[in-house]
């Protein structure tokens, strides 16, 4: 540098988040002795507007041109005082954050330790800023497509949201059709609408419009780029049937002579080996299950090939790969009710009349095994259901978490048999859960139409009878906790209404670098402030994959994700990392060692001058190549032996 | 308070940062002795950063990264796999306890195990008591920042 380091420390009191806890004023007193800092200051929050004037102001009048705010994680505000050194004409780079709040007032209970650690920590920034050196970054275009991960209500809003500003989508969707979980219910709460009805125009918007590319059967498989250019990989099972060539006429389907359960009713109807998911199906062309076809098991029938007309039938279809460009990625991965072993304890599986919340969807659907009529295992309509809430919830054993929507569709549930067959209902819940817009005068319509809400967990549901009234029927035993009294109740049939899970088997999180939490959700970037972000950028959530939700804060938050993932096809370029390696050609001895260890291919050999050369374009920074260089040539920009160094004396100078 | 422990961290920005700073967020108490130093990924960390570490006067040195399969660049973690076990030989070779220098892998959303972990690796250094190498040396020289 051909100027001196002029330091500014800004020590941060973060209202009393950080002021409450540790010395602020011996602090910045400790950093005014420290070499090459010139003033070193404390205010209430610094990253309020008069805070950032603060030190573009003192940027200009005493010539700073090293910048250290300690107050909270970078990850929270490296940015905002990132751009108001910019501003002040000071390179961005030129700036070090101490997380004195997150990393210590707020996890140090002994002020004076608090204090210490915070001194300790702002001097480690204070001795590497010294040593930092100016970095450019790079502007990078920005691709228009959106990646859509998931085809069910959520991923479908953020498609149609995405493909009606005109910019193009890929729809990617493991199942040979969309439509997701919310297709299988029946109605929808607290308005009663028809699922289907208000789901089915949108699935048809998706399938025929212009700037969606859907892709059914097919999953993505590898995920390589960064914000703005990410290369994927998209894998389509083989469907053994040319969608090309398919009319969707459904011959093939009668023909077919194997049946097997359907997973989209829950095993409650059968499906043939080649079929379509449901009759609303988008795309409405059918697939086949290799698993099951007769051909497929023996060699033997082709029965639908011979009366496809349009010959559509593709029995050597394989699978296949297409990659695809785009510029920013919406995940709607959705979720999967919880089938752990709390649904058997309440005797799903021993007693045919236990069934559990999507089984019951089924049985109400008009489209369902039943015909939308609610029938017990033996045919019979019943005469009394009891609903048990919090399946598998806010339970230590199982998921800790409430799952937001069960109270209420457990109340939709009551309803519908109310209607339907007149049947008595008790429903068991822990506590009620009702926020949201019309949802508590749902549930005291519902508690008006007769149903008995009974404060209580169930403890067990048996067949063992023990009076003459309970004689063939399930007793479900539970406490009522309002009324201090142990209950017996005989009914006809049970419905356990499961929490919400996160699909445990996908890898879609790994293969987006995306955290999830311990529960398997993902990790917003923040929870209140970035609810829609993650970590990496360029990467957006939606809907349940996020945590449970209902279906209308699914849909507002797929179009918050497809709205920002269009604010970063709008505005076109993205800053790429400066924070890049480098390799001194002087100091290179040419061992290569580097080249084989780069993840992203970025360094490459020169054959001609016999040394290591960086792409900085393919960089993105890990350091990998200079921790392994054994003669130092290769270096970690910002990070380099020197700024760690710094950083490591600081830290432990007190 | 000189009997206390020092004891530097190296965490990657992107998983076991961010768990230190989900550990803050939530309120979770540990162990002032623990010293964080950012890294963009584990596989930045190199032995020498441990060694200057307990030079400096670290008592013992935590390394962090994603656990495996989740690193943000891909493979960086097994990479500090790899050298984690290549320094606690050399570290034997020089006569220090291995168990100075540990591994752990930390995700986003662990921040109380973070809070424990530090917790817990203090309490062990603790009980391996301060650096040997320290007790031979000039006090007066090492206590120099």
């Amino acid at each position: 540098m051909s100027h001196e380091p002029r330091i500014g420390v800004y020590v941060c009191h973060c209202g009393v988040n950080i002021a409450g806890v540790v010395d602020v004023k011996r602090v910045a007193a400790e950093m005014a002795s420290e070499a090459g800092v010139v003033l070193s200051r404390e205010y209430k929050f610094m990253c309020s507007t008069p805070g950032q004037e603060m030190i573009i102001d003192d940027i200009q009048s005493h010539g700073l041109n090293r910048v250290v705010v300690a107050a909270c994680s970078p990850r929270m505000h490296e940015g905002t005082f990132q751009g108001a050194c910019r501003k002040a004409g000071v390179n961005a780079y030129f700036f070090q954050m101490a997380n004195i709040r997150e990393h210590d007032s707020w996890v140090t209970l002994d002020k004076e330790e608090a204090t210490r650690k915070a001194i300790a920590l702002t001097r480690a920034a204070v001795r590497r800023v010294r040593n930092h050196e100016p970095l450019e970054t790079r502007q990078v275009e920005v691709r228009k497509e959106v990646l859509v991960i998931g085809g069910g209500i959520a991923g479908i809003e953020a498609a149609l949201t995405v493909a009606e500003s005109g910019n193009h989508v890929y729809l990617v969707e493991r199942e040979p059709t969309i439509g997701g979980h919310m297709a299988r219910f029946d109605k929808t709460f607290p308005t009663l609408d028809c699922s289907a009805c208000i789901l089915t125009p949108k699935m048809n918007a998706v399938g025929s419009h212009p700037n969606i590319t859907l892709m059914t059967s097919c999953e993505v498989e590898e995920v390589k780029g960064f914000v703005g250019n990410f290369d994927v990989k998209v894998k389509r099972k083989a469907r053994y049937v040319d969608h090309d060539k398919c009319t969707g006429c459904g011959a093939c389907v009668e023909k077919c002579p194997v049946k097997v359960p359907s997973e989209f009713d829950e095993g409650l109807s059968k499906r043939k080996a080649i079929y379509t998911p449901f009759p609303q199906a988008v795309p409405n062309k059918p697939v086949i299950d290799r698993a099951a076809c007769t051909y497929f098991r023996t060699g033997k029938c082709r029965l639908c090939e011979r009366f496809c007309e349009p010959k559509a039938i593709a029995f050597e279809q394989q699978e296949s790969t297409q990659e695809i460009q785009v510029g920013a990625i919406i995940v709607a991965t959705g979720f999967e009710f919880y089938r752990g072993e709390a649904l058997s304890w309440y005797g799903h599986g021993r007693y045919p009349n236990v069934i559990t919340a999507l089984e019951f969807e089924r049985l109400n659907n008009a489209s369902g095994p039943t015909e939308g009529v609610l029938r017990m295992a033996d045919g019979r309509v019943p005469q009394s259901v009891a609903i048990l809430h919090c399946i598998g919830s806010r339970d230590k054993n199982y998921q800790e978490y409430c799952s937001r929507v069960c109270c209420m569709y457990s109340l939709k549930f009551a309803h519908l048999v109310k209607e339907k067959t007149g049947a008595e209902v008790f429903e068991f819940y822990i506590d009620m859960r009702s926020p949201g817009k019309g949802y508590e005068e749902f549930h005291d319509r519902i508690r008006e139409e007769g149903a008995h809400l009974i404060r209580g967990k169930v403890g067990e549901v048996t067949d063992l009878a023990v009076n003459p009234e309970e004689q063939g029927r399930l007793i479900v035993v539970a406490e009522d906790t309002l009324a201090g009294s142990r209950l017996r109740v005989p009914v006809d049939m049970v419905v356990l209404s499961p929490g919400l899970s996160a699909h445990r088997d996908s890898k879609v999180a790994q293969l987006l670098k995306c955290a999830v939490d311990k529960n398997g959700f993902f990790i917003e970037k923040h929870p209140k402030l970035a609810p829609v972000d993650t970590a990496t950028d360029g990467v957006f959530l939606a809907g349940c994959c996020q945590g449970p939700k209902d279906i209308p804060d699914t849909v507002a938050q797929s179009q918050a994700a497809a709205a920002k993932a269009l604010a970063l096809a709008t505005r076109g370029v993205v800053e790429a990392e400066g924070r890049t390696a480098c390799i001194d050609p002087e100091v290179c001895a040419g061992c290569k060692l580097c080249v084989s260890l780069c993840p992203y291919k970025a360094i490459s050999f020169d054959t001609a001058k016999e040394i290591s050369v960086v792409n900085e374009v393919l960089c993105k920074g890990c350091g990998t190549c200079a921790a392994a260089c054994p003669s130092g040539a290769a270096q970690a920009r910002h990070f380099k032996d020197v700024h760690i160094f710094n950083e490591i004396e600081g830290v432990l100078a007190l | 308070m000189t009997n206390d422990p020092k004891i530097v961290a190296f965490l990657c920005h992107w998983c076991s940062y961010t768990g230190a700073d989900l550990a803050g967020t939530s309120r979770i108490k540990y162990t002032p002795a623990v010293r964080i130093v950012r890294v963009m990924c584990s596989g930045r960390i190199e032995p020498s950063f441990v060694l200057k570490a307990l030079k400096e006067g670290a008592d013992g040195v935590l390394i962090c990264g994603c656990h495996p399969g989740d690193c943000h660049y891909q493979e960086g973690n097994y990479k500090a796999l790899r050298r984690f076990h290549m320094l606690k030989e050399m570290l034997g070779q020089f006569g220090l306890e291995g168990d100075r220098v540990r591994l752990e892998w930390v995700s986003a959303s662990e921040g109380d195990r973070f809070a424990k972990l530090a917790d817990s690796f203090t309490e062990e250094i603790r009980r391996l008591g301060p650096l040997a190498w320290k007790r031979v040396g000039n006090e007066s020289e090492r206590r120099v920042a």
